[in-house]
């Protein structure tokens, strides 16, 4: 692809697909890059070949995929799949590679819709075998239909968590037991944000559905947990927790850990954007306006990337997102950019109004953001724990590029992915200093892989 | 690990798997088609050799990297069976040959 491109869409989820429908309404030439083989990003992964019967099982807020995945197939945009993308350029040049070739676009606005990836959950034994994010369980029965063989038990907190055992426990799976570290205290520190949630109510209807559904079907809930851990000696074979003085442990084949969703700032990153640090679910994000715009000028976010705010309002900050590089091209005035974006604007704040609750209700427990016990790993790929982490520090690494050089801490193959707000948190206390003040790695491209032979095609 | 709702249908496709002939469903991915196997671990860590399973299957963990069709780092949660498919355990770093 030699050509320029108005609108080069990076990644297939609810943003980057209205964003592309939106835009090529606009008769912005647009090509949307998905590193998936169908659209749908993770949270409708798979709409287009799910069977009919794991619909039902997949529930409402699942098939609202579908409609978004038929728009881009009608659309004019250009939709590429199984494109990876490995650098991003300030100046809108994108490099990818597809069919084992690598290429480049020049775009004239480069839109990142890459999502959210799952909070990092360092808990003693989440190396072992057997132990699994709720997202890639989720993956599993979306994509694979599959669900766990054996015993499974759900640990964590977050809508997520819920949703997951609600589904494995419809499939058939043996789940038992949900161990949420949610406690009464998390409730009432939420019930100020009650009232103002009340717009998105939708929400909190579905969440306790979840919650009866689960127990209805006979899966204990143990709420408050604490002290986390995977047991066993080459796979999992149970987990541990206490609750107060209580110390409980339950056989199972399968763990999966859940603490929440982080904005996937790897793009942002590598592309020199400003990002700020979001205490109440203690995440970085991209610094943006309402329309996505970033610190750069030819690079704009939306979706869960600039902030976690659910798929709905990805859709709708995908198209706030278009009509911004319509204005910005001069295919709209001023005046039209705001009649058209509007309603979309009211919209946002009625999904938006359940995120302050939310927030206040799952904080990512300290002990999954800073690990306290020495032996726990934290960078999965270097197998540097969180001991190693202090004693580094201590030795005088000041942040957590430094710690790379003194420990490989975060060079691995993840490139940071799976430990950099551990990494941030760890170094931040034991330093006696704010997590935003100690910053986070630097992010250097490729941010994925890509092979000699990729590279070598970009010349022929 | 991880088992089927429902078999691979007519259209199922075989993949090699350690020496083990697997059928699969053609939508699969590796890293779905090699835990639906049930195997104890699908590498070994560069640093210890710890032995490991697919974590996020989405591509952001890294841990799923196998040898597929003798190129290793692959990440198996990424890539799609295809009928014929040599799939195998990476052992600690990739070699040079691999």
């Amino acid at each position: 692809m030699s050509e320029a491109v108005d609108l080069v869409i990076i990644g297939g989820g609810p943003a980057g697909l209205a964003a592309a429908v939106e835009a090529d309404g606009f008769g912005l030439s647009v090509a949307l890059l998905d590193e998936q083989p169908a659209p749908g990003g993770q949270i409708y992964r798979a709409i287009e070949s799910v069977p009919a019967d794991m619909l039902a099982l997949l529930g409402e807020d699942y098939l609202a995929g579908a409609k978004l995945a038929a728009e881009l197939r009608e659309s004019g945009a250009t939709y590429l799949p199984d494109a990876s993308v490995w650098r991003v350029d300030e100046d809108g040049t994108v490099a990818f590679s597809r069919e084992g070739r690598g290429q480049t676009v020049k775009a004239g606005r480069v839109l990142v819709a890459t999502g959210a990836i799952e909070r990092p959950t360092p808990i003693p034994g989440w190396t072992l075998p057997g132990v699994m994010s709720a997202g890639g369980a989720q993956v599993l029965l979306k994509s694979a239909g599959m669900v766990p063989s054996g015993r499974v038990a759900v640990a964590g907190c977050g809508p997520l968590a819920l949703l997951i055992t609600q589904q494995l426990v419809a499939a058939g799976a043996d789940v038992a037991a949900l161990l949420e570290t949610t406690r009464a205290s998390h409730y009432i520190a939420a019930a100020p944000h009650l009232l103002k949630a009340i717009p998105a109510r939708d929400y909190l209807r579905k969440g306790m559905q979840m919650r009866r559904d689960i127990k209805r079907a006979g899966v204990r809930i143990h709420s408050g947990v604490e002290h986390l851990a995977a047991a066993g000696n080459e796979k999992v074979d149970a987990v541990r927790f206490s609750r107060g003085v209580s110390q409980t442990e339950i056989p199972v084949d399968t763990l999966l850990l859940h603490f929440g969703v982080t904005p996937n700032t790897q793009i942002t990153r590598q592309t020199f954007c400003e990002h700020e640090w979001y205490e109440p679910q203690r995440y970085w994000r991209p610094v943006r306006d309402e329309w996505g715009a970033t610190s750069q000028d030819n690079i704009a976010i939306a979706g869960d990337g600039a902030g976690i705010d659910g798929a709905a309002a990805a859709a709708l900050s995908g198209r706030l997102a278009a009509i911004d590089a319509a204005w910005r091209k001069g295919m709209i005035d001023l005046a039209e950019k705001q009649r058209r974006s509007d309603l979309i604007l009211t919209d946002m704040a009625t999904h938006k109004a359940i995120r302050p609750l939310l927030d206040t209700l799952f904080p990512p427990p300290p002990d999954i953001c800073a690990p306290p016990d020495e032996s726990t790993i934290v960078c999965r790929c270097e197998e540097v724990t969180a001991g190693g982490v202090r004693e580094a520090v201590a030795l005088g690494a000041m942040g957590p590029n430094q710690l790379k050089a003194f420990t490989r801490c975060g060079m691995g193959p993840c490139q940071g992915r799976m430990c950099g707000l551990t990494v941030s948190e760890l170094v931040a206390g034991a330093r006696g200093e704010a997590v935003p003040d100690v910053g986070y790695y630097r992010i250097r491209p490729p941010i994925k892989p890509v092979t000699m032979g990729e590279l070598a095609a970009m010349s022929e | 690990m991880f088992r089927r709702l429902h078999d691979p249908k007519a259209d199922a496709v075989t993949i090699e798997f350690e020496g083990e002939i697997l059928k699969v469903d053609p939508r699969e991915t590796v890293a779905a088609a090699v835990l639906a196997a049930d195997p104890d671990f699908s590498r070994t860590t560069p640093v210890s050799g710890a032995k490991r399973l697919p974590f996020c299957m989405m591509g952001a963990c890294f841990d799923c990297l196998m040898e597929i069709d003798g190129v290793a780092n692959r990440q198996a949660c990424m890539v799609r069976v295809r009928n014929g498919m040599k799939v195998r355990r990476q052992t600690g770093k990739r070699g040079l040959d691999a």
